[in-house]
């Protein structure tokens, strides 16, 4: 889709931009698609490519208006270009590395390539697979060790592969490589499982599973790829050796908000704490989607919370009774504090 | 990009003097449809390079002889050893970075 030429963002060098979106995931996206037709100048800043988590899901079937269901890959790349589509300027492979609130209000977002200032700021960073920091895990990265079965699955045919977790990422994971794999070790650290019942049913029902319980990864083995994981049973201590081409860990997610660490509230998980209209405690910074804390993480909530956020900042500079003067060509504005 | 196969790999790849990238990939992977064509497009910029891909759906002996078990995976062959591995799609400017000395 071509770009809606009449609506360009300025430059960004010396321009003060009405919002930046941090990620571009369902909600990151959604919100640059309100505030792009809301002509709101937006930049949206991605450290990887848009798409976020969906990017790498085989299939969607509960997001409404695709009855047949839909890769993910191609969900975001819809996604991605109606925001582009209306204006919001994409930057992938940027990351934010700091947040701060100027003297005159305005925001400078600092990342990795230089630094944007605007009057909003809308925060939807998304969350990431925890690693489990045993030897051997960074080395086989993309040579047996992965957190995406969906993308590697079909690569394990014929083989062995251990999971580990016992969540509903864990079970379902495991089912998907169950389709390929001639056998799945499911290693827990507990002695039953937390995902759904119905998944419970499906994997317990398998011929290809073997549940290794009370368990803990302690050490990732092979040469050229992997060859084995070690756990630990925590009750016993017994060490044992899975012979596995591939490991997929499922131990839990973490939101990417480090960098926010004292700039807005996080809760002890390190998840953004909004109120009700996704409003942190600076005055023009909303946040959304899978790292701010909301009791479900799925893709039509990210999306409603996206076109919240975006309609809140629009709410926010339209109320700004002192629009920022020279804007436009002063980089270091002097405007009295919105807010 | 050309497209080589199981039969043909030692030869189109493993025994080319020159340098040779190939891009592991799979119908069923998104991110490899993403990094298709970024490579179609630097196969053009690079012609020093010889860009190929290979299906590992159909090709599961190298992918497993080279432990490729994600994609996509670009290996970047000079004088028919691995000199590089890159795991994962990527934009064309952060791709021409990190192989950057094997463009040369």
């Amino acid at each position: 889709m071509t770009p809606d030429k009449d609506f360009a963002v300025p430059d960004t060098d010396t321009a003060v931009l009405d919002l930046v979106i941090v990620g571009a995931g369902p909600a990151g996206l959604t919100a640059g698609i309100y505030a792009s037709r809301g002509r709101l100048n937006t930049v949206i800043l991605e450290r990887n490519m848009a798409g976020g988590q969906i990017a790498l899901t085989e299939l969607v079937e509960n997001y409404p208006g695709f009855p047949e269901g839909i890769s993910g890959f191609d969900l975001s790349e819809k996604m991605k270009s109606q925001a582009v589509r209306f204006g919001a300027e994409l930057r992938e492979i940027q990351t934010v590395t700091a947040l701060r609130r100027e003297p005159d209000g305005c925001y400078s977002v600092v990342t990795d390539q230089g630094t944007l200032r605007t009057k909003s700021v809308i925060l939807a960073p998304g969350v990431e697979a925890r690693r489990s920091g045993i030897p051997g895990e960074a080395e086989f990265i993309g040579r047996g060790v992965s957190w995406c079965a969906t993308c590697d699955g079909p690569l394990y045919r014929g083989r062995t592969v251990a999971v580990v977790g016992g969540g509903d990422s864990a079970v379902e994971e495991g089912m998907f490589l169950a389709k390929f794999a001639d056998k799945v070790y499911l290693v827990h650290r507990r002695d039953e499982l937390r995902a759904a019942p119905i998944a419970q049913e499906r994997c317990f029902a398998s011929p290809k599973f073997e549940f290794v319980w009370d368990c803990i990864p302690r050490r990732i083995d092979g040469s050229q790829g992997v060859e084995a994981l070690e756990v630990e049973n925590v009750k016993t201590k017994e060490v044992r050796r899975l012979p596995v081409d591939g490991v997929f860990m499922y131990i839990g997610q973490l939101p990417n908000t480090t960098w926010l660490k004292d700039v807005v509230d996080l809760d002890d998980q390190g998840y953004i704490v909004t109120d009700g209209h996704l409003r942190t405690r600076l005055p023009g910074v909303f946040a959304c989607g899978d790292a701010h804390v909301t009791p479900i993480k799925q893709i039509a909530m990210a999306v409603g919370e996206g076109a919240l956020a975006a309609m809140q900042a629009q709410r926010y500079l339209d109320a700004l009774d002192c629009p920022v003067p020279g804007a436009a060509t002063t980089a270091g504005g002097s405007a009295a504090a919105p807010a | 990009m050309d497209a080589v196969s199981q039969d043909d790999f030692e030869a189109e790849v493993v025994k080319m003097p020159g340098k040779v990238l190939v891009d592991f990939w799979a119908e069923w992977c998104g991110p490899c449809r993403m990094i298709g064509p970024v490579l179609d497009e630097m196969a053009g910029d690079y012609p020093g390079v010889k860009f190929v891909k290979l299906n590992v759906d159909e090709a599961p002996a190298v992918a497993q002889q080279f432990a490729v078990m994600n994609i996509p995976t670009i290996l970047a062959f000079e004088g028919g050893e691995v000199k590089q591995r890159i795991v994962g799609a990527m934009p064309k400017a952060k791709l021409v970075e990190e192989l950057g000395a094997f463009l040369g």
